[in-house]
């Protein structure tokens, strides 16, 4: 369902292979400049962020969906399994970039706003304070070994819906904070997009 | 008192990589990365000893993924300094005796053995490492991945590295951005192949 709403429909094609239309997914367009997030997050890394590694997640995505298409076709199970691996994540990747765009804006924008309404209530709630939420958050994401993502809702099961995500990938901030993932940690809060947490939230819990 | 880690010192300059590997990288990558992961080894150990001496068993067991994560980047990047040299000391050049002689036997050739680590490499999912391992029981070569910062013996106890590339995207992003693959095509010409071939034949007489 989720996957769905991700694809743009004015980009939707359909291919004729196997018994099925294959959609293919395309790179939603940044609903902001690149540079309009600066200087919480330098112009340099978003174009690279979405038109190289967004983009790539794409095509790697598309090609293995074609690569599956064809393998279900000839019941070739073993080349389906296979493919599970790029599936995810080149799919994973794909989904949680989409999630991202929409998770930033620019200040001007609303970025930075702390949550309001029912969102803001539950986060009170459960964590206390919004502070006490962001510095969770950033102690995770600081802590995390490898590559990943901080939810605070995180996508471990199927009733998980993501409202915030944040990149903790290297490529996502170490142009501009090189190894200090701390203080990009710090500093995308001023321009996280709370809006759009909010709006998912209350269509979820209204 | 288990002793303490250090910071082993390079043993060429920061900008002695160049082209292939930036200065900026090199500085970053000793200075902070692999000086942060020497820094919370040390960290767990302390803690370790002290949940040892409490027979703490709940705290010893939740520090092993510091130790594991820690302990390996230390190990990982240990070798990684010794695994490169300067175009000046050797660096770059093929393999000769008889580590140059198993790699035609196991893989073809050098371009076989150089593209396959490097398509391992490119495939890796998130952070790891690519290795050219020796199996010591088996006296065989091949090509090992490992993610995050886990050894190379984790993949099996008789696995000895003889090079590893890091892919992990703070060892090239500031130079190559998003082109891991560019990356790995210029990281030969470093490539330290005399530290391999002391190391293969040691375990290979």
């Amino acid at each position: 369902m989720a996957l769905r709403t991700l694809v743009t429909r004015k980009t939707l094609r359909t291919l004729p292979l196997g018994f099925r239309g294959l959609q293919t997914f395309s790179l939603p367009d940044l609903p902001y400049d690149y540079g309009a997030l600066e200087p919480a997050i330098s112009g340099d890394i978003m174009q690279i962020h979405h038109q190289k590694h967004h983009q790539a997640y794409i095509t790697n995505y598309n090609k293995a969906l074609e690569q599956l298409d064809g393998a279900i076709a000839k019941g070739d199970a073993s080349t389906v399994v296979k493919l599970q691996s790029a599936i995810k994540f080149n799919g994973g990747g794909h989904v949680n970039h989409s999630i991202f765009w929409k998770n930033l804006a620019p200040i001007r924008e609303g970025g930075g706003e702390p949550p309001k309404g029912s969102l803001g209530w539950a986060i009170d709630n459960h964590f206390g304070s919004i502070d006490a939420l962001i510095q969770k958050m950033n102690a995770e994401g600081a802590a995390l070994q490898g590559s990943g993502w901080v939810d605070p809702l995180v996508t471990k099961g199927p009733s998980l819906v993501p409202l915030l995500g944040i990149d903790v990938w290297e490529h996502a901030y170490y142009l501009q904070y090189k190894n200090v993932r701390p203080d990009y940690l710090k500093n995308i809060w001023k321009v996280i997009n709370w809006k759009y947490a909010s709006e998912v939230f209350e269509k979820e819990c209204p | 008192m288990a002793e303490r880690l250090s910071l082993p010192e390079l043993p060429y300059d920061y900008g002695a990589l160049e082209p292939a590997i930036s200065g900026e990288i090199m500085l970053l990558h000793h200075q902070k990365h692999h000086k942060t992961y020497v820094t919370n080894f040390n960290n767990a150990l302390q803690q370790l000893e002290d949940a040892v001496s409490k027979s703490d068993a709940s705290a010893i067991v939740q520090l092993q993924s510091a130790l594991k994560f820690n302990g390996g980047g230390h190990i990982n990047h240990s070798i990684f300094w010794k695994n490169l040299a300067p175009v000046s000391q050797g660096g770059g050049e093929p393999p000769k005796g008889s580590l140059g002689n198993e790699i035609e036997k196991e893989f073809g050739s050098l371009e076989a053995l150089v593209h396959k680590m490097n398509s391992e490499g490119a495939a890796l999912q998130g952070s790891g490492w690519v290795w050219l391992a020796l199996d010591k029981e088996f006296k065989r070569l091949l090509v090992e991945t490992t993610f995050n910062q886990d050894p190379l013996v984790t993949k099996g106890s008789s696995l000895v590295p003889l090079l590893g590339i890091d892919v992990w995207e703070h060892a090239y992003y500031l130079q190559y951005k998003n082109a891991k693959a560019d990356y790995l095509a210029n990281i030969w010409k470093v490539m330290n192949w005399n530290y391999a071939s002391e190391v293969y034949e040691k375990e290979c007489p």
